[in-house]
């Protein structure tokens, strides 16, 4: 088997007294879409910096396409592309400029470049805004600009830090699909969200973070198997009366989590659930029978939601 | 990737951003030192050389290098400190660099050769104004433009290493207030330094424009004083880059690869 591009063992991050990552382990391969699902301050961006040699780690080891981060950095990142959590690109200057001096970073031609920003502009859906400055584009549009940028040199690796974050529906949709594409053509993807759904749809395989610590490793179907029960039911009740509820509850399913506003029983027929319920004399206000995702997964390991 | 190349490619970035947006800057950078030049070398002028002026020249050629140098250090302060801190905090450029084979030093010093092309740019440009206006011969106005380069670039790096490690921008207003406009009108500028009180001319001997104002007047032809000639201003200018220089690498690492 081929090397993994990235290797971590026991990987930790401080920032004097706090620790931001708590020796992590893991190792992503050639060619797949490797997510870190995490709520806020997980270590996430954290760890995407130590990654991408720009933020020494403080202990541990960590070999990046072969190399060590902190004697290889520019070796590194030349192969890399990077999309930061925060867009930051240069708001006065074109969406081309934009392009060209980040390509020029990488010490290539510039008729190589406005070849490679032609292609990009087409992939990343705006090439009508080739001169428009990049300061009045959506968020969308922006954030499809700075994936474009971070492939300008052709990288073996894209790290992108929360891609879809801020962006509506519509606009998360498109750049999956554009991650899809990427994906296609062989480009190891390292993603970071804290949303469960985009996970699911993106990776192949990924690590559960939470509090700078990895609490669960796999694929997104193999952890839900693992960690959770193939079907789930929701309970809604009334303000005020889910207290009294949730005692008539007890036994149900393999297992029960009350949150504040509902209540969840995992069960593998949630169907035989809800009869039971009723036989029991026990009258939500609503109910939801769906499918087990990452965020029951999450709350199953840390006990906390995933999004507040 | 050598380093020498990624620095380039930094200069190179500063030099397409410029492009864009030198129209701004363009008043502060020709028009005022022009003024002040019409308006004190030749308005004032004609009072001061009826008593004689400084250094036994007429008052517009000794002002015109001075201002020449006082020129270099605004522009050097402009560029070196709210740049600075938009490219670490605000439009974080300096992050979006850090992630290609761009690394702290290269970004540090394409930085101050960035600010070293732009000096050259402007006081070109003030030098040719020296000249137009019967200050000095061409080949002394071209003489003081190495100078001048030289005391801007002793602005540019202590003031880079200042900002660089710097919380907010809180700061940045007292800079030009409190070092930039004082050393402007008492160091030398507009009149000798030994007219200002005793305890205020060695002061003065600590202060890099003083040292950057005689070192152009020197170019520019005016006699200096036997006690300073010109190596000791360069090497009191020299030592500041330097040493402003390694500060300013130090802190960007610290700042920007935390
Ligand atoms: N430069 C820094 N200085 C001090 N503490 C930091 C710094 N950067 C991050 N931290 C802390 O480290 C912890 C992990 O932060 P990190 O940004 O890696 O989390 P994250 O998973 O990316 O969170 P989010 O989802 O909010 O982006 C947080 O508690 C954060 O406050
Ligand atoms: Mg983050």
């Amino acid at each position: 088997m081929a090397e993994p591009l990235v290797v971590a063992r026991q990987l930790t991050k401080k920032f004097g007294e706090m620790t931001a990552v708590a020796g992590v382990d893991f190792e992503i391969s050639a060619g797949e879409a490797f997510g870190f699902l995490g709520p806020n301050g997980a270590g996430k961006t954290s760890t995407m910096k130590m990654i991408g040699a720009t933020s020494p780690a403080t202990s541990g080891e960590l070999t990046v396409l072969g190399m060590d981060p902190d004697k290889h950095g520019p070796a590194i990142r030349a192969r890399l592309g990077v999309v930061p959590q925060e867009d930051n690109l240069d708001t006065e200057l074109t969406v081309e400029e934009n392009l060209l001096i980040y390509g020029r970073y990488f010490d290539l031609p510039r008729a190589e470049i406005r070849k490679r920003i032609d292609e990009l502009l087409t992939f990343s859906q705006l090439a009508d805004r080739r001169k428009s400055k990049v300061e009045p584009l959506s968020g969308g549009m922006k954030r499809r600009l700075t994936i474009a940028r971070g492939l300008i040199n052709k990288p073996d690796m894209l790290i992108l830090d929360e891609p879809t974050t801020g962006l509506d529906p519509q606009a998360r949709h498109l750049l999956w699909d554009r991650l899809y594409r990427l994906k296609r053509d062989g480009v190891t993807l390292i993603i970071t969200t804290h949303y469960m759904d985009e996970a699911e749809q993106l990776c192949d395989r990924l690590v559960i973070m939470d509090k700078g610590a990895i609490v669960a490793e796999g694929s997104p179907r193999s952890l839900i198997e693992e960690h959770s029960t193939r079907e789930v039911l929701e309970l809604r009740f009334p303000v005020g009366l889910q207290e009294a509820a949730v005692p008539r509850l007890e036994g149900l399913g393999k297992r029960i989590e009350a949150l504040p506003d509902r209540v969840l029983i995992y069960a593998d027929d949630a169907e035989d659930q809800l009869d039971e319920i009723h036989q029991r004399g026990v009258n939500p206000e609503t109910t939801l029978v769906r499918r087990s995702s990452l965020e029951d997964v999450f709350l199953h390991l840390t006990g906390r939601s995933l999004v507040d | 990737m050598t380093a020498t190349t990624t620095t380039l490619r930094v200069v190179e970035a500063h030099a397409r951003y410029y492009r864009r947006t030198w129209r701004g800057s363009v008043i502060s950078t020709f028009a005022s030192p022009l003024f002040t030049l019409l308006a004190m070398g030749m308005g004032l002028g004609l009072l001061v050389d009826r008593e004689g002026g400084p250094g036994g020249v007429p008052y517009l050629t000794w002002l015109a290098p001075g201002l020449l140098a006082a020129a270099a250090m605004q522009t050097a302060a402009g560029d070196s400190s709210y740049p600075v801190m938009a490219g670490i905090k605000w439009t974080k450029s300096y992050h979006a660099a850090l992630a290609t084979p761009v690394g702290v030093p290269a970004l540090t010093y394409g930085h101050f050769g960035w600010v070293a092309c732009r000096l050259a740019l402007s006081l070109t440009v003030y030098a040719v104004i020296m000249m137009l206006v019967g200050a000095v011969s061409p080949i002394r106005g071209l003489l003081a433009i190495l100078p001048g380069i030289l005391t801007g670039m002793a602005f540019c790096t202590p003031i880079t290493a200042w900002v660089a490690q710097a919380k907010n921008d809180a700061k940045l207003p007292s800079l030009f207030r409190f070092v930039i406009v004082p050393l402007f009108l008492f160091s030398g500028t507009f009149f000798p330094i030994t007219q200002l009180p005793g305890w205020m001319q060695p002061v003065a001997y600590f202060t890099p424009l003083w040292h950057g104002v005689e070192l152009a007047r020197g170019a520019a032809g005016v006699p200096l004083s036997p006690h300073f000639p010109w190596y000791v201003h360069t090497a009191a200018l020299l030592a500041i880059v330097v040493v402003g220089g390694y500060i300013a690498l130090r802190n960007m690492e610290k700042e920007l690869r935390k």
